[in-house]
């Protein structure tokens, strides 16, 4: 097995007396495109400073191509970082910003305006050389920034929130490009983010943390498939989620009290073990009990129209705690006030790590 | 009684301005009289007087000596500010406020303290009464100043572009030299020629600290001692003259620092 290229190994940092990062080890592939998720205050921002050396961690180390780069500063060791601010030098032009870092080692203006030229032309930027900053629009700056770090060559780019700043169609735009630019130089990204739709769209591993733990990882699919915790279960897409205990255990059979009603499921785990089930809401069926499980019957407390879809919120009637969240077809006729049979296929239930 | 009122709130303005201005006006007015005397009748305009400053080696000198010192105190002063501006923004210090609060205290003493604590200091320490030593009380009343101003400008937004710097493979002296004070400029530029603009016509320090050398100011007072003509009229318009120039200056600097 090879080296993996960033090797994070039992990590932990306090700012005072908060922790903000508890043990965290994470390793990450050459050439892949990583995204720490979370919300904020979950630590994944620091995880990224950690990596840029801008911050060095109470405890554990980072191991950068298999070299130990835990105290070495920013400007020496193999990666560089997008701002969230962009951070980009507004008395220089857009082509001094590029060039800076071929500067700094030394790179003749000749051939360095020639690799600047070529960064800026990979991001779709080519005309903007001899502009300033302060011409350029926020989307424009982004790339300058995304040009300036990419043209040095690191071994790891640092995306810090690369697209918070942007309106909601230039931020799925330049995800789309973020992915293309990234598969074309190969380099590997960890880009730091809180939303969740950026993180399953540019995502070869999607890295979901809170409270300073790494909740859940792997691929995207997988982790919203099967999401490995009940915070996962619910940051990273939606889920009704059903708290019940084990009542009895069989030859690899569960059954589950949940106020939505007893349920039988595969399972190893001996009776009266806690347990959370989740339901993603596009396997929630409503109307006459269509899967193999019911769960009773719910009044509908508002039906959402999304387009291509309707997200139907739902009270349960056995216990008014329980709330379904279900996506139903656009054509569908449901709405606020109607009682409707709630019921789901086994396969679908998710069973969670409390 | 609107009218009244208006009347009188027009006389009021003219009264101040009057009040601020007319003395200015009456030097530079009876710097272009031809005649002896810079009372009425006005008898000008005529440049004679300012011909015979510009002709005067001792005054001509003291103006050079005036400019060396505010060149070269307002530089130091503005780059110590400055270094301490940035120290005290980029990095925790203990006691962080108290020590601004010292560095900026000599804003309050008066320069007359000033001038007699340095000339104790400096009569102790061995230094001669000299231009150096004027410049040096120029540097101690004008530090203050220049560190206030930078350090107001120098916000957290540009703590990630230094960053960003570092993080491009800059060491910390290229950070300062290519990042920082290109991007400070604006607040640099106010702080050297406000200094320059206080270190011009500043006379007590100058006064108590040189002796045979001395600057413009005090180079006026000596001829002040032998009565008023009009030579002494033309000297002291073109010191105002100069402070009008550095005072725009530091307004165009900080306007331009405004809007980006």
């Amino acid at each position: 097995m090879t080296a993996p290229l960033v090797d994070i190994r039992g990590v932990s940092h306090r700012f005072g007396q908060l922790a903000v990062l508890k043990n965290v080890s994470l390793r990450i592939e050459p050439g892949s495109y990583t995204i720490l998720l979370g919300p904020s205050g979950s630590g994944k921002t620091t995880l990224l400073s950690i990596l840029g050396g801008f911050v060095t961690p109470s405890e554990g180390k980072v191991f950068i191509r298999g070299e130990d780069c835990t105290s070495v500063p920013p400007a020496k060791r193999p990666t560089t970082t997008v701002f969230q601010d962009y951070a980009l030098f507004p008395h220089m032009s857009v082509g001094g910003n590029v060039g800076f870092g071929l500067r700094m080692q030394g790179v003749d203006g000749t051939r360095r305006a020639a690799k600047a030229r070529e960064a800026l032309a990979l991001v779709g930027l080519a005309s903007a050389f001899d502009k300033k900053p302060h011409q350029l629009s926020g989307g424009q700056r982004q790339r300058v920034a995304l040009a300036r770090a990419l043209v040095i060559e690191p071994a790891v780019l640092l995306l810090d929130e690369p697209l918070g700043a942007l309106d909601l169609k230039l931020r799925r735009q330049m995800q789309d490009e973020l992915k293309a630019i990234q598969k074309r130089v190969g380099t590997a990204f960890i880009h730091v983010t809180h939303d969740q739709e950026e993180a399953m769209a540019l995502a070869d591993h999607c890295v979901v943390m809170n409270d300073g733990r790494i909740e859940d990882e792997g691929p995207p699919e997988r982790v919203y498939a099967r999401p490995a915790t009940r915070f996962s279960a619910t940051f990273m897409g939606e889920s009704t989620i059903l708290a019940g205990t084990v009542m009895k255990a069989t030859n690899g059979a569960i059954t589950v009290s949940t106020p939505a009603g007893a349920i039988l499921l595969p399972g190893p785990q001996p009776a009266g073990t806690s347990i959370a089930l989740a339901i993603r809401p596009e396997y929630l069926r409503l109307g006459e009990t269509k899967g193999d499980i019911a769960l009773g019957s719910a009044k509908v407390s508002d039906v959402v129209f999304q387009g291509s879809f309707k997200r139907v919120l739902a009270t349960s009637a056995l216990d008014p705690a329980l709330q379904f969240i279900a996506k139903a077809p656009a054509s569908t006729t449901v709405q606020a006030g109607d009682t409707v049979v709630v019921s789901c296929n086994a396969d679908d239930i998710i069973q969670l790590a409390d | 009684m609107r009218q009244v009122i208006r009347v009188a709130s027009w006389i009021y303005a003219l009264a101040v301005y009057g009040f601020i201005f007319l003395p200015v006006v009456v030097l530079v007015l009876f710097s272009l009289q031809s005649t002896s005397f810079p009372i009425p009748p006005f008898t000008g305009p005529s440049l004679r007087w300012y011909d015979a400053v510009l002709s005067d080696a001792r005054l001509t000198s003291a103006l050079l000596n005036s400019l060396l010192v505010a060149v070269l105190s307002s530089a130091t002063a503005v780059t110590l500010g400055f270094l301490s501006a940035w120290g005290f923004a980029r990095f925790v210090l203990p006691g962080s406020g108290l020590l601004r609060g010292l560095i900026t205290l000599p804003l309050t003493v008066s320069y007359l303290i000033i001038g007699m604590g340095l000339l104790v200091l400096f009569n102790w320490g061995g230094v001669p009464k000299s231009l150096l030593a004027a410049g040096i009380g120029h540097v101690v009343i004008n530090l203050p100043l220049c560190f206030a101003i930078i350090y107001s400008q120098m916000g957290d937004h540009q703590i990630n572009i230094e960053r960003a710097a570092r993080d491009l493979g800059a060491p910390e002296w290229k950070v300062l030299l290519l990042i920082t004070v290109p991007v400070m400029a604006p607040a640099i530029f106010a702080g050297f020629f406000l200094s320059m603009t206080f270190s011009w016509d500043e006379f007590v320090i100058s006064f108590l600290l040189t002796r045979f050398d001395t600057t413009l100011p005090v180079e006026i007072w000596n001829l002040l001692r032998s009565g008023l003509n009009p030579k002494t009229n033309a000297v002291g318009s073109l010191v105002f003259a100069v402070s009008i120039v550095l005072v725009v200056l530091f307004e165009l600097t900080l306007l331009r620092r405004r809007k980006p």
